[in-house]
């Protein structure tokens, strides 16, 4: 996964995310629920990541360690790559 | 016992439904809740699908998950004919449940002032000791 991943995974979190914190102080490893994700934004987290990537978490991954944080997340897209690719 | 509580807005869930629409309530929700949800129209609609996307954070708060992932939709919430409603687990959350000893659910949900929540009471069967008295 690329800096581009990233920096798409920053752009939808900033725009789904609602945050209670400025996403550019954020770490790719900080704690996004610390950082204010509410079990719902992290719903339309997850529809706003399968649009953008072509991409479908399947329920193994409908758990909070997989929106846990950036670089959680570019772990699971990238697990979902492979297994497309 | 065991408790779990959940407030959502219902702003949030409404741009939710006109932004991922079908794919957002294909995702979350089962067919019945969908159709109950659905059986009124704008505001209404989403106050209800609020209180029930509440009511499925509020059961998983209650039933403890370590690690398990549990798909929204394995967490039902059922209208009865007189209005009250019920949990219903299904699949991972069924198990879980039964893994931590939760014998029954009670739900309570309300909706006001753009917000919607629910609390939900696990009752845990009581623990059998080995040890002779």
């Amino acid at each position: 996964m690329s800096i581009d991943t990233t920096e798409a995974i920053r752009t939808i979190l900033r725009e789904h995310g609602r945050l209670a914190e400025d996403i550019t102080k954020l770490s790719d490893q900080s704690d996004l629920f610390q950082a204010g994700l509410s079990s719902h934004a992290s719903v339309t987290l997850m529809l706003a990541l399968e649009e953008h990537f072509e991409v479908e978490f399947p329920e193994r991954m409908l758990h909070r360690r997989t929106f846990a944080s950036i670089a959680a997340i570019r772990a699971c897209l990238s697990e979902l790559h492979g297994a497309s690719a | 016992m065991y408790v779990g509580v959940d407030v959502v807005s219902v702003n949030e869930v409404s741009r939710s439904l006109e932004r991922f629409g079908e794919r957002y309530v294909r995702r979350v929700f089962t067919p019945g809740e969908a159709a109950y949800c659905r059986a009124a129209t704008g505001r209404v609609a989403a106050e209800r699908f609020a209180a029930r996307f509440a009511a499925k954070e509020a059961t998983l708060k209650a039933l403890r998950p370590d690690t398990t992932a549990i798909d929204w939709r394995s967490i039902e919430v059922r209208r009865h004919a007189s209005g009250w409603c019920d949990v219903v687990l299904h699949g991972e959350a069924a198990a879980l449940a039964a893994r931590q000893g939760i014998e029954s659910l009670a739900l309570s949900m309300s909706h006001d002032a753009g917000c919607a929540t629910a609390v939900v009471v696990a009752q845990v069967v009581a623990r059998t000791s080995n040890r002779e008295s």
